[in-house]
């Protein structure tokens, strides 16, 4: 007697992407559980409290932000698909940002959600590459960047077809890797096009409450399309039979079965869900993986001189390296986020000041440490990493610093997988990214990170993509 | 069902995938895609929608008869009537 619960899909994992499919399935009528393991929502863009207050963990800023009445591009296509009002997400833009490389940031291009603002910044500070700079943009604004079929050509050789400066080269990638790439030292030209209009060509902004609004305006979509979701309750094993996943086993060793399995989790993380692939054969994860540090101010940081850089890229070298690092953090480029320093409207604002540093790290540098080590090098890494960031900004002593900090926390590569599941803490997931979201077995599919399209609205793009293009597009 | 009630469904349709569309001067005889931004992803929206709230099914080879306003009268109208007989 069979009486496992059957659903038409199983979806792994109730991050942005995974509600994204739910929510789409669910409104047409499929019938539809979300798995996760954690007893909040958001995966990598999530939140959490700590001693009264509300930390964002993923989310600097939405990016992809356009204008009510511009169309066309994924936010609004996101809207449309999951029937949300723009006005539901409360957004606020960004006030500027900066791309800054030298020693103390000595070039620095500045860019708002005007690209005219960045385009005229760099004729200015590269007048040898803006011919060259405005035919790139050309060409990334007439690439197709969403075709699911489409073969990889490397970001590197392209952009140099049209810019000679090494410096104008890597001040583009920087931020453009930093927001989304999980592979090192080059991208795919696909994924850099995807990157480059999500942060030039459209813009930053976010709610004020951050990003527990868009997470708090999914999940009552899916709610209200009769999405089920079971919570603390992530999916252990997959059966596969005769090519196809048979069986979930949950992680409190119920069964169930669903005609379709979307995972969201990562395809190493849902290739081992299968089983284990022969050695050598395995699909090979990321190894690109962040620190970041988190200080809670008790005044606005325009009071301390910081009013004005919303996120600023720092690069501090002769050339910009995005790889995993020998030593547990890369200190010499990294990216910097002031949350309070969105236009918010007037008398509103954060109750807090915030100022968050993230840089590149190395998981097995932080994986295996005892507690109490790993306690201190937290400490010795969050003074250094404060350091390294600050050359960027305007001066401010460090008693001044210390006095406004009233509550600090860090996370590392190994909180990265204790709370997502992702393998060596790779946030941008594996190097390899599998467009039309296929598996061995024909009726799981992936969504979300290793699916490859990036950034929050990318990620909820995916999971609106795959739901489409797997299930509902059949029939 | 007459053709112009079958045109008020499908922009009520479009209304809802689409709020951000000015659909007051929509014409009938001219292509959708041509008036309004509307991309494969809303057509596919215009479709399941018709499945789950009219049970109108309209098989992938047939998409190109919801091109305009009126081909969409002329396609979904006799649907429409076929499924009103039956109940």
């Amino acid at each position: 007697m069979n009486t496992r619960s059957h659903y038409d899909v199983a979806i792994i994992g109730a991050g942005m992407s995974g509600l994204a499919a739910g929510i789409r399935l669910a409104h047409f009528g499929k019938k539809v559980c979300i798995f996760e393991r954690h007893n909040a929502v958001g995966g990598l863009n999530s939140f959490y409290s700590l001693d009264g207050r509300k930390f964002d963990v993923g989310l600097h800023a939405l990016t992809n932000f356009v204008r009510p009445g511009v169309k066309g591009t994924p936010l609004t296509k996101l809207l449309r698909q999951l029937r949300i009002d723009r006005d539901e997400f409360g957004l606020c833009e960004q006030k500027q940002s900066r791309v800054a490389f030298g020693p103390a940031g000595e070039t620095s291009l500045r860019f708002t959600n005007d690209f005219a603002v960045f385009e005229s910044e760099v004729a200015r500070q590269f007048p040898t590459q803006i011919d060259g700079f405005r035919r790139l943009v050309e060409r990334i604004k007439t690439y197709d960047d969403v075709s699911l079929e489409i073969a990889p050509i490397s970001a590197r050789t392209v952009v140099r077809s049209f810019l000679d400066d090494p410096l104008l080269e890597d001040m583009l990638f920087c931020p453009v890797m930093y927001y989304g790439s999980a592979q090192e030292h080059d991208m795919e030209f696909g994924q850099f096009v995807i990157m480059f209009k999500a942060l030039f060509l459209e813009g930053f902004a976010r709610p004020l409450e951050g990003v527990r609004v868009i997470l708090r305006v999914l999940l009552e979509k899916y709610r209200q399309a009769g999405g089920e979701r079971r919570m603390k309750c992530g999916v252990r094993k997959i059966i596969a039979r005769a090519g196809r996943a048979d069986v979930l086993v949950l992680d409190t060793g119920e069964e169930i079965q669903a005609t379709h399995v979307i995972s969201s989790i990562g395809a190493p993380e849902t290739e081992r869900l299968v089983g284990v692939p022969p050695a050598g054969t395995e699909l090979e994860a990321g190894r690109l993986t962040f620190v970041e540090t988190i200080s809670i101010l008790n005044q606005q940081p325009a009071a301390l001189g910081w009013g004005s850089d919303t996120i600023v890229f720092f690069n501090d070298s002769s050339r910009f390296d995005y790889a995993c690092p020998a030593a547990p953090v890369d200190l010499r480029s990294g990216v910097i986020c002031i949350p309070n320093n969105f236009d918010y409207g007037p008398n509103r604002s954060l109750p807090e000041g915030i100022f968050r540093v993230t840089c590149l790290a190395r998981y097995d540098r932080w994986a295996p440490l005892p507690d109490d080590v790993y306690h201190n090098e937290k400490s010795r890494w969050y003074a250094d990493v404060q350091r390294s960031a600050r050359r960027f900004l305007p001066a401010l002593s460090d008693g001044a610093l210390a006095s406004a900090t009233v509550a600090t926390d860090m996370f590392t590569p190994r909180t990265i997988t204790k709370f997502t599941g992702h393998i060596g803490g790779a946030i941008y997931g594996a190097p390899v990214k599998h467009r039309q979201g296929r598996t061995p077995l024909e009726n799981l599919y992936l969504c979300g990170t290793d699916q490859g399209f990036l950034g929050i609205i990318g990620a909820m793009l995916s999971g609106i993509s795959m739901a489409n293009y797997h299930i509902l597009q059949k029939g | 069902m007459t053709k112009e009630d079958c045109k008020q469904v499908v922009l009520d349709i479009i209304a809802d995938i689409a709020p951000d569309e000015d659909l007051k001067n929509v014409k009938a005889e001219i292509r959708l895609r041509d008036q309004l931004q509307l991309d494969s992803m809303d057509f596919l929206d215009i479709v399941m929608e018709l499945r789950k709230r009219h049970g109108i099914e309209v098989p992938e080879a047939d998409y190109q008869q919801l091109a305009s306003l009126d081909s969409c009268a002329e396609y979904l109208t006799p649907k429409f009537d076929a499924l009103a007989a039956k109940s």
